[in-house]
């Protein structure tokens, strides 16, 4: 019965998935509404299960004093911090000026946009390898990008021929690559929903 | 699942479908009773139909023992060799499913994976990194280590505290990754399913610390990123094909000869769409437009 359940429920949402799209009804539409509502309040109860996990994962560092523990304790002190500051004064705590915000805005903005911008540099060494000039197929892609790059440039006469010609890489070569592997991603997506559906894929279920 | 048990959940998806196809209660009433069926999507329940019936043929057909033919996967056979290296060299594997929750398919790909790699990490004895970007998958990634680990024959061997939620922020939990990258220096990462920006962060970090990279996402502006700074890359459709192809278990090779055949079709349909259009038919062309 521990196996059986799952399934049947994976089964019966994923069949009303299926035909909820074909029919228009309200009554559809309202359980469908539902069913979306059902995800939010379960990913909420699930995001104790994140602390649980994270909590669990940190102590066990500390407590050990493994390499680099150091940063489990600063993760357990941001992490309970930020919740004290959260639920300090309910509603109020995240009102423009709070210690909270102020943390987020000048703390948490920064480092996110920092390691954002760190993409730059990565996509400059990753590009540098790529375009080295090895093989035939390496060159193609080197000439190919230097193209595309080149149309945001003016370069006078043969402006005109290069954003042309960047243009029909883009639309035509490019696109057909695409649009393949769109249609193998969604061939692909629906054969795994359909071994979910009935049951054949179980491995993401866990133990028997 | 036996056959006889799948025969009835067929026919019951059938006979569901079929029911409310041809029921409805607004038979005769007024054009404004809501209706029971989108007339507009006719041609993707068709589609979809074929399709499913493709899967469910080559499923029964592989049940039946016949030998189905699947390519190889470069980047799927590098993960044993990935974790035969990480044993060589005495250093964990780490195995990342992509910032997106459940709800996406490439994650539950992605769980599916894992719990192969968990079960090869096993048998080699490697311990298995899995930081989680969501708090739900969290419980899924324990579920299928554990399994792999149970298979394996060593279920003592998992460690509860290697698979963890780092953050649902997504440099936030980029950063926690490169953080382990460095500090533990994996011998083999794997990267398998939905990636945004951060996967160029996570793959290059993974690239200087000369870790062997095998990287898989359905998410086409990821795909040069990976391509350019993993040793392998599964593109698209390869990641869903992965479970099947790791286990070689015959009902799921047959839904992928299922999905080859329906890509076959689209071909035909794509080359017939192009010489009708030519000669100004668009009968074939108004037909897969959806409303």
């Amino acid at each position: 019965m521990r196996r059986q359940l799952p399934i049947l429920i994976v089964f019966v949402s994923g069949v009303f998935m299926v035909i909820q799209y074909f029919i228009p009804h309200e009554s559809f539409e309202f359980i469908y509404e539902y069913a979306m509502d059902w995800i939010i309040i379960i990913g909420i109860f699930a995001m104790l299960l994140g602390l649980w996990s994270l909590t669990r994962a940190s102590v066990s560092k500390v407590q050990a004093k493994a390499p680099g523990w150091g940063f489990s304790v600063m993760t357990l002190v941001g992490l309970a911090t930020m919740l004290f500051l959260g639920f300090y004064k309910g509603n109020k705590s995240i009102a423009e000026g709070t210690f909270f915000m102020d943390l987020f805005w000048y703390i948490y903005t920064p480092i996110q946009a920092t390691m954002f911008s760190l993409l730059a540099f990565y996509i400059a060494s990753a590009a540098y390898r790529s375009f080295r000039v090895r093989t035939v197929l390496a060159t193609i892609l080197l000439v190919t990008a230097l193209i595309i790059m080149l149309r945001l440039i003016p370069l006078g006469p043969i402006s005109g021929v290069n954003q042309w010609l960047a243009s029909w890489i883009l639309t035509v070569p490019n696109m057909a690559a695409k649009r393949a592997i769109w249609i193998g991603v969604g061939l692909g997506a629906t054969a795994t929903a359909l071994k979910i559906i009935f049951g054949i894929e179980r491995a993401y279920m866990g133990k028997d | 699942m036996k056959s006889s048990a799948f025969r009835k959940l067929f026919s019951l998806f059938s006979s569901l479908i079929f029911l409310f196809l041809f029921y409805s209660p607004a038979q005769g009433a007024e054009s404004s009773a809501p209706a029971w069926f989108d007339k507009n999507r006719v041609n993707v329940f068709i589609v979809l139909a074929l399709f499913f019936a493709f899967v469910i043929y080559f499923i029964n057909r592989a049940q039946k023992g016949k030998s189905l033919f699947v390519r190889r996967i470069p980047g799927l056979d590098a993960i044993e060799e990935a974790v035969g290296r990480a044993t060589e060299m005495g250093r964990p594997i780490l195995y990342i499913s992509g910032i997106e929750d459940m709800d996406n398919l490439q994650t539950v790909a992605s769980m599916i994976i894992l719990g192969n790699v968990a079960e090869m990490a096993a048998a080699y004895e490697v311990p298995l990194l899995v930081p989680v970007c969501q708090p739900f998958v969290v419980t899924v990634a324990e579920e299928s280590v554990k399994q792999g680990y149970a298979k394996a024959g060593k279920p003592e061997a998992y460690n509860p505290n290697n698979v963890r939620f780092l953050t649902s922020e997504q440099f936030a939990y980029a950063s926690g990754v490169n953080g382990i990258m460095l500090r533990e220096k994996p011998a083999a990462n794997f990267m398998f399913g939905s990636f945004y920006a951060e996967s160029l962060l996570m793959a290059e970090t993974g690239f200087s610390t000369g870790a062997i990279q095998v990287a898989g996402t359905a998410n086409i502006h990821q795909l040069p990123f990976f391509v350019v700074a993993c040793d392998y890359t599964l593109i698209g459709e390869e990641l869903f094909a992965a479970s099947a192809y790791l286990s070689k278990e015959p009902k799921l090779l047959g839904s992928l000869k299922g999905s080859d055949l329906a890509k076959l079709l689209i071909m035909i349909y794509l080359v017939l769409g192009v010489l009708f259009v030519t000669f100004g038919i668009d009968i074939f062309l108004r037909w897969v437009f959806v409303q």
